[in-house]
């Protein structure tokens, strides 16, 4: 599937708009958007397992925390670790539990698959919620934040918000940079194929589960990376990051921004996480703030009742109204 | 025309679903340059053998050769690269895809290369050049780039064949190709199957009779799982047993 | 361990069993009959507990009743609310994709939530259980065993023959059956299928319901319960087998007593437990233990 030239533009007004946020918008602003571009990593990371492959998996969660938590674990506890080596762990930890929970699931099918695979993140909670593995149920603390060392200078300093927005926002180019490649590689047309009919393919000569198992493992990395982000960018976790809410959350990013395209996941994550904003906003709902997952389930049924194709399919949905042209 | 060697065979397939008795002691062979089909009535186990000759469901019991080889313990996917490819009653195209990348999908089985995440798929000579060469063959050559599920129902089941050949197999298992064709979509497809029969093994699987008698150079009849006669048409069609299940009065 | 103590504990995994098999029955019976996976069943369980909490004053204030009255209530509202879900929500999820449903039955659950959040408030609440079931059965010297949860399991007991008697012996259970398995040959029998369906999903809710009143003086009202039950229930039918009504029964009883001998002889990964048997039975059979039936 290519993407047509309007579609690129857009990308890359949006990349440049994100670098410029930071010059005119409040800290607080600086703060939400680090967080949503967290976010929209692990959107992009499920985008790769549901719309491109066709798994529905609602345990994305699972692989975020379990990098967050490694994240903190790994890091001695009073010295700053290198992200050089502290990223690849933590991304590995998260990999591997994917590995395990791909084994597993990827030998059922349908609705099976969604509720094994929401079992299996559960797992991953309550060893982390209860064993000492987790180390408490209120979350741990990372004393120490990793360093970026190139020889004896540190390139970046990761506690400064402003920095560490930029390398968010260069994680998010680079995860989508390298779907993108993936996507369009024999391995991805493999995927599309497989998601497409995978009776067709096994016809055809080709084994499903290695390749759903790689995509597994290779979403359960991206996952890690946000989970690392995420651990750094407050220097705190907590078992509710491995929770079935957040890969709930982690589904309607994807269905709402717009399944089967890798800027849907930003995009879906961009809006999920500004509705929460209004949602709770006192200014615009009063009372109802204290309340606002009831808008928020509201918003999540009306957007998959009359919202398909999510907001990025808005303007064809729009476009084949009468009046327009109807493809 | 004699035909060459054999190149899938089923030995004694039996198949058993809880109580019923699907495939009773079936054997077929389906040699190298020879249109091999396979008619019955509904139920009779047609499709069951099908299955289990591609590898999509185990036997209870017998054996299934490709190539000489005894795949009983091979996957579907691992005998689709050895040379066996099939078509399925109900099309298994790929309608978003274009004719061309529906092809180039399939060729790509016999060269994925899954590791090199770094190259274009679309880019790929290998699979292309295949590809291109399985369109032009059934008849698609001008359709390279229309979507898929923009063809005509025909053009849909020109492709699945171009698909099955974009693999490069040896033996081909057609399910009902001729399924929902008008008068002059059927005499294609039958033109493509006799161009396709020197350098293959065809099994079809048809229930057009006209077709079957025309183009089959053996026909095997199957009744209530068993197999009740196999033999060349002439003999077939005067065969007693075959008119009384099967064809009606004889003419 | 010793005996009473085991015994004890062999009471309460049953006890706990059994309730799980009354929630998870609803649950697998409308995935089997009409194929949606429903988030929000967990929510039933949660409401069913707020209403012996909530309606306990109501009834004894206009009809003077107590416990059973109030459980009497809390069914036919059940039923009702059931009822009226299908017909206004469920039915459009039919023919829509597992994602879908799995979705909308998400927001589902935000929104029964801040309801109840709006309505009844966050507090844990206490339900007392009628009196004269509030005793306790004497187990050996030095232990005994409350009567209440005695109560419950013989309930849950009485409904599982209920359902068993009602899917086997009955024209109801017959067409029930064949309404799973061949929609167009129901309909075609006159039976009209979308009344079908939507008294299956009331009897569904109704289950679940019954299965919060019922435990809620044992387990307390808060507003977390129905996240948790769901949860359980989802192994309980993955382990079961989706759409097996025997097997959601046998895997409840098995999960209720590795969670319960769990949290005796291993505290510290009590949770984890449940998931290392669904991890083990899955590697055995992938399906679950039981095909639909």
């Amino acid at each position: 599937m290519t993407t047509s030239r309007p579609a690129i533009v857009l990308c890359l007004a949006a990349v440049a708009g994100l670098a410029l946020y930071p010059l005119f918008a409040s800290d607080f602003g600086v703060d939400l958007t680090t967080k949503i571009l967290i976010y929209a990593i692990l959107a992009l990371s499920l985008e790769l397992l549901v719309g491109q492959t066709g798994l529905v998996c609602f345990g994305q969660a699972a692989f975020f925390g379990i990098a967050a938590y490694a994240t903190v674990r790994f890091s001695p506890e009073y010295a700053a670790a290198a992200v050089w080596w502290l990223l690849p762990a933590a991304v590995a930890a998260a990999a591997l539990f994917a590995l395990l929970m791909g084994a597993l699931s990827l030998r059922t099918r349908g609705v099976y698959f969604i509720m094994v695979t929401l079992a299996f993140s559960q797992m991953a909670y309550y060893v982390i919620h209860d064993t000492p593995v987790g180390g408490g149920t209120d979350g741990i603390y990372l004393n120490v934040l990793p360093s970026v060392p190139i020889g004896p200078t540190q390139l970046l300093d990761l506690g400064d918000p402003l920095q560490f927005y930029y390398v968010a926002l260069g994680a998010v180019v680079a995860c989508f940079g390298l779907l993108a490649l993936v996507l369009r590689s024999r391995f991805g047309r493999a995927l599309a194929g497989m998601r497409a009919n995978e009776q067709r393919m096994r016809a055809t000569g080709f084994p499903t589960y290695p390749y759903q198992l790689a995509a597994f493992v290779l979403s359960g990395a991206i996952a890690g990376v946000a989970g690392f982000l995420f651990a750094v960018k407050d220097g705190f976790v907590n078992p509710e990051l491995l929770s079935w809410h957040l890969s709930g959350a982690a589904l309607v990013m994807i269905i709402l921004g717009g399944l089967g395209h890798l800027r849907g996941a930003v995009l879906g994550a961009f809006a999920l996480s500004l509705l929460e904003e209004l949602f709770q906003s006192r200014e615009l709902v009063g009372g109802f703030a204290d309340h606002w997952h009831l808008g928020l389930g509201a918003s999540i049924i009306a957007c998959v009742a009359f919202l398909p194709r999510g907001l990025i399919g808005l303007p064809q949905m729009l476009r084949a109204r009468p009046g327009g042209d109807s493809r | 025309m004699s035909a060459g060697e054999i190149l899938l065979a089923g030995r004694g397939i039996r198949r058993v679903w809880g109580g019923l008795v699907a495939l009773d002691e079936v054997s077929i062979e389906v040699r190298r340059g020879e249109v091999h089909a396979l008619i019955g009535t509904n139920g009779a186990g047609k499709s069951t053998l099908v299955n289990i000759l591609a590898g999509e469901i185990p036997p209870t019991a017998g054996r299934v050769e490709l190539l000489g080889r005894d795949v009983g313990a091979w996957s579907q996917p691992r005998r689709a690269r050895a040379g066996l490819a099939r078509s399925y009653q109900r099309t298994t195209i790929f309608p978003e895809f274009s004719v061309l990348e529906n092809c180039r999908l399939c060729a790509q089985a016999k060269h994925p290369r899954p590791w090199a995440f770094w190259s274009a798929a679309a880019r790929c000579e290998t699979s292309l050049d295949a590809a291109r060469r399985a369109a032009v063959r059934v008849g698609l050559g001008d359709d390279l780039h229309r979507k898929a599920g923009l063809l005509s129902h025909g053009g849909r089941r020109q492709l699945e064949i171009g698909m099955c050949l974009a693999t490069r197999p040896r033996v081909l298992l057609l399910d009902e190709p001729l399924a929902g064709m008008g008068a002059e979509e059927t005499e294609r497809m039958l033109a493509l199957i006799e161009e396709l029969r020197p350098d293959h093994g065809i099994l079809l699987v048809e229930h057009d009779m006209d077709a079957v008698f025309r183009i089959a150079d053996r026909i095997t009849v199957m009744v209530n799982g068993q197999v009740i006669a196999s033999d060349l048409p002439g003999a077939i069609r005067n065969d007693p047993d075959v008119q009384a299940a099967y064809l009606g009065e004889p003419a | 361990m010793d005996l009473a103590t085991f015994l004890v504990q062999c009471l309460n995994s049953i006890q706990f069993g059994l309730l799980l098999f009354l929630v998870a029955s609803g649950l697998t019976l409308i995935f089997g009959i009409m194929g949606i996976i429903n988030l929000a069943h967990g929510s039933f369980y949660m409401i069913g507990a707020y209403m012996a909490y909530g309606l306990a004053p109501v009834v004894a204030g206009s009809v003077g009743g107590g416990f059973f009255t109030t459980l009497a209530f809390g069914l036919l509202l059940s039923v009702v609310v059931g009822y009226l879900l299908e017909w206004a929500f469920f039915s459009y999820l039919y023919d829509r994709e597992h994602l879908q449903q799995v979705l909308m039955t998400y927001g589902l659950i935000l929104v029964f939530d801040e309801l109840r959040s709006i309505v009844v408030g966050d507090d844990v609440h206490g339900v007392a259980p009628p009196a004269w079931l509030a005793g306790s059965i004497p187990l050996g010297e030095l232990m005994s065993y409350p009567v209440y949860r005695l109560f419950i399991s013989a309930v849950c007991i009485a409904l599982a023959i209920g359902m068993y008697f009602v899917f086997t012996r009955t024209r109801l259970g017959m067409m029930i059956r064949a309404g799973s398995s061949n929609r167009e040959m129901v309909q075609s029998l006159g039976i009209d299928i979308k009344i079908l369906y939507r008294f299956v999903f009331a009897a569904g809710v109704a289950l679940a319901a019954l299965a919060g009143m019922i435990a809620a003086p044992v387990s307390s009202v808060y507003p977390g319960m129905g996240d948790q039950v769901l949860i359980i229930c989802f192994v309980v039918v993955v382990i079961g087998g989706i759409g097996s009504v025997r097997g959601a029964l046998l895997a409840a009883l098995l999960i209720g007593a590795v969670d319960t001998f769990g949290k005796v002889l291993l505290p510290g990964a009590a949770g984890v437990l449940i998931y290392v048997l669904m991890a083990a039975i899955l590697l055995w059979k992938p399906a679950g233990l039981f095909r639909a039936g």
